[in-house]
């Protein structure tokens, strides 16, 4: 049998190639010229190779922002999925109640993120906000401004707080999409409950628990507003993230090159791990 | 191993029922035997699967009893009734092998793990997953899935009764054959009672000694092949079973006869008639056949169903169907039309005239 073929199609790709160019290719390889080249104003580049990565790699306030990051995405990946998938398995999955919880929960969902950071900061402080006066009046001491503990448990609070949510409800999406019968056949064959989440429930949310985790990942990796909002990476440099970090570098220092090259580095990392992430959960499907 | 009584069973899926329209089953009761292979015939939404699921615990009735041997179980769980069901669709536990879900039933009933082994075993072979019994169950096609589904129904060697609701729809034709084959063959080997949904008449027919029809909600009829073949009892059972299905033509009643547009006709329950209501002659088209003298009819067409030819004529304004075996001349024009009287019925507002309501 003959194919025919006919190229034109790919005229209709265009566009979206364009747009994909214009929004990202064209500003990362800006930053890609930047990061090899050492300017001094004047819009004149010198070549300088590998310099500013030579320059991060052996930074030690870049290692200890990644540090403190890998171990905030950390944290918060473990609360927020089995908490997020926890809430699903309990919500109702018919009647009146579904939009009322539905709505509840995406709740936090639709606060802009700088308002979540003001929120949390407001209500954190240990003199007139209800959080922070009310742990203070169990007699623990809490000073989100002047102890590193106080600042990291209200930062990830804000954080398991504002998206929860979204691991909830994609689960939600992905337990309702179970058909009935699956149950019905548990039911029959006797599956206690434990026996019905972790052979029906859970591996029938595998994909959605997949890119619940990415985003939550990628999100969490990035995170930026609420942290500069609520504690501005402090006390000192407690909660100074890598965002945070590159922000102060890129616009404090105005060193183009070294900010650059951090971004790069910065980017490779997230899609390193979400490559490692994707491969890892997805390794069983190849079997 | 367990009788199956259902009394005033009734059935609604609305909180608060109000008209007899509401309820997705009307009232019936129906004793299933021990050890007998049934099944429940009839259109999609006639309240086949509700029946099912009643049964099987997965539904609670609004009223009546389900009995299994004298006790009552009408609140229990499925496990606590110890029943089998094997659903339309393959049910699969994916991250699991062949084995597995196979043995799944009976490890959550804590059954000893040697036991499970030679169960297995024995399901697998004889619905030929032995092959594939190490492999993970998600890598199958839907005929091996429901094959699971099958086995892991069938793995259970206590159970009350084992049900299937229309487990063969997803399975290629060939297959069809042979595994309705299989179940029959393991009936007759285990004596297990077995309930069989289908809208299938042919599967109906072939696999169960009782069959149960049903129509909108309720029990039309229950009885052996023959006995829906020969004697339905509502004319919905007649035009549901057979192909094609029973002549029902509108009739008087008149001095111990029917009378067919004019036409006096012999019917097999006539003395059980009185003419109330709305009155039909009922008549299979197998015991149809063109004659000399009778029923004035017109022959519309022929068509030849290989084994046989459906001659369809048209009398007094209404078509009768009739087969011709194989061979000689296909009629033409006009013609007589007679009906075997010990196969003829009349029947009242859709009823067979002097049937137990």
């Amino acid at each position: 049998m003959n194919k025919t073929f006919n190229n034109k199609a790919w005229w209709l790709v265009l566009p979206v190639f364009l747009m994909v160019a214009f929004n990202a290719l064209v500003p990362l390889m800006t930053v890609v010229n930047y990061s090899i080249q050492e300017t001094f104003g004047n819009n004149e580049f010198f070549w300088s190779g590998t310099t500013w990565f030579e320059q991060i790699l052996h930074d030690g306030e870049f290692h200890a922002s990644l540090k403190r990051q890998l171990v905030f995405t950390g944290l918060i990946l473990l609360i927020e999925v089995p908490l997020g998938l926890a809430i699903a398995l309990c919500m109702p999955r018919q009647g009146p109640w579904v939009s009322v919880c539905l709505v509840l929960v995406a709740l936090p969902l639709l606060v802009p993120w700088n308002v979540v950071g003001s929120m949390w900061n407001i209500m954190a402080l240990p003199d007139i906000g209800l959080l922070g006066k009310g742990i203070n009046a169990l007699g623990i001491p809490f000073n989100y401004t002047r102890q590193p503990i106080s600042a990291w448990f209200t930062v990830v609070l804000m954080d398991v707080w504002h998206w929860t949510s979204l691991v909830l409800l994609l689960c939600y999406a992905g337990l309702v999409a179970i058909p009935d019968a699956y149950y019905q056949a548990a039911k029959v064959d006797g599956a206690r409950p434990w026996a019905v989440f972790r052979y029906i429930q859970l591996p029938k949310l595998k994909h959605v628990l997949t890119i619940a985790i990415l985003l939550r990942f990628m999100d969490s990796f990035m995170i930026y507003t609420e942290v500069i909002v609520l504690t501005g990476g402090g006390p000192g440099s407690t909660t100074k993230f890598l965002s945070i970090d590159l922000v102060q570098k890129a616009l404090g220092g105005f060193d183009l090159g070294p900010a650059a090259a951090f971004s790069i580095v910065y980017f490779l990392i997230i899609l390193f791990l979400s490559w490692l992430f994707y491969t890892l959960m997805m390794r069983e499907e190849a079997k | 191993m367990a009788e199956i009584r259902l009394e005033n069973l009734r059935h609604s899926y609305s909180a608060n029922p109000q008209s007899d329209e509401d309820y997705a089953l009307k009232r019936l009761s129906i004793t299933w035997q021990d050890g007998g292979a049934y099944a429940l015939l009839g259109p999609s939404g006639c309240g086949k699967t509700t029946l099912l699921n009643l049964i099987s615990g997965l539904l609670t009735p609004t009223e009546g009893k389900i009995l299994f041997d004298g006790r009552d179980v009408s609140h229990s769980s499925p496990e606590a009734r110890n029943i089998a069901q094997v659903f339309q669709f393959p049910v699969i536990y994916d991250t699991m092998t062949v084995f597995d879900n196979l043995a799944f039933p009976l490890r959550n009933r804590g059954v000893p793990e040697a036991e499970i082994e030679s169960r297995v075993g024995e399901i697998a072979g004889m619905l030929e997953l032995t092959k594939t019994l190490h492999k993970r169950a998600s890598g199958l096609t839907a005929d091996g899935k429901q094959k699971i589904s099958l086995g892991r129904g069938l793995v259970r060697p206590d159970v009350n009764v084992i049900m299937f609701d229309e487990p063969l729809t997803v399975i290629d034709p060939h297959l069809k054959w042979q595994l309705r084959s299989k179940l029959k063959e393991l009936h007759l080997r285990t004596g297990r009672t077995m309930i069989y949904v289908t809208h299938d008449q042919t599967e109906a027919l072939t696999f169960a000694d009782q069959v149960v029809v049903m129509n909108l909600g309720e029990v039309v009829q229950a009885g052996t092949p023959v006995e829906l073949f020969e004697r339905p009892q509502h004319t919905f059972v007649g035009h549901f079973i057979g192909s094609p299905g029973m002549n029902v033509l509108p009739c008087e009643v008149r001095g111990g006869k029917a009378i067919f547009g004019g036409t006096p006709v012999d019917a097999a329950n006539i003395a059980a008639a009185n003419s109330r209501g709305r009155t039909e002659l009922g008549v299979r088209p197998e015991f149809v056949s063109i004659a000399s003298s009778g029923i004035p009819a017109e022959v519309i067409r022929v068509s030849d169903a290989g084994r046989y030819r459906i001659v369809e004529t048209r009398s007094h304004g209404h078509t009768v169907k009739l087969l011709l075996k194989e061979g000689g001349e296909a009629p033409r024009g006009s013609t007589f039309l007679s009906f075997d009287p010990s196969h003829t019925q009349v029947y009242e507002d859709g009823w067979m005239a002097g049937a137990r309501r």
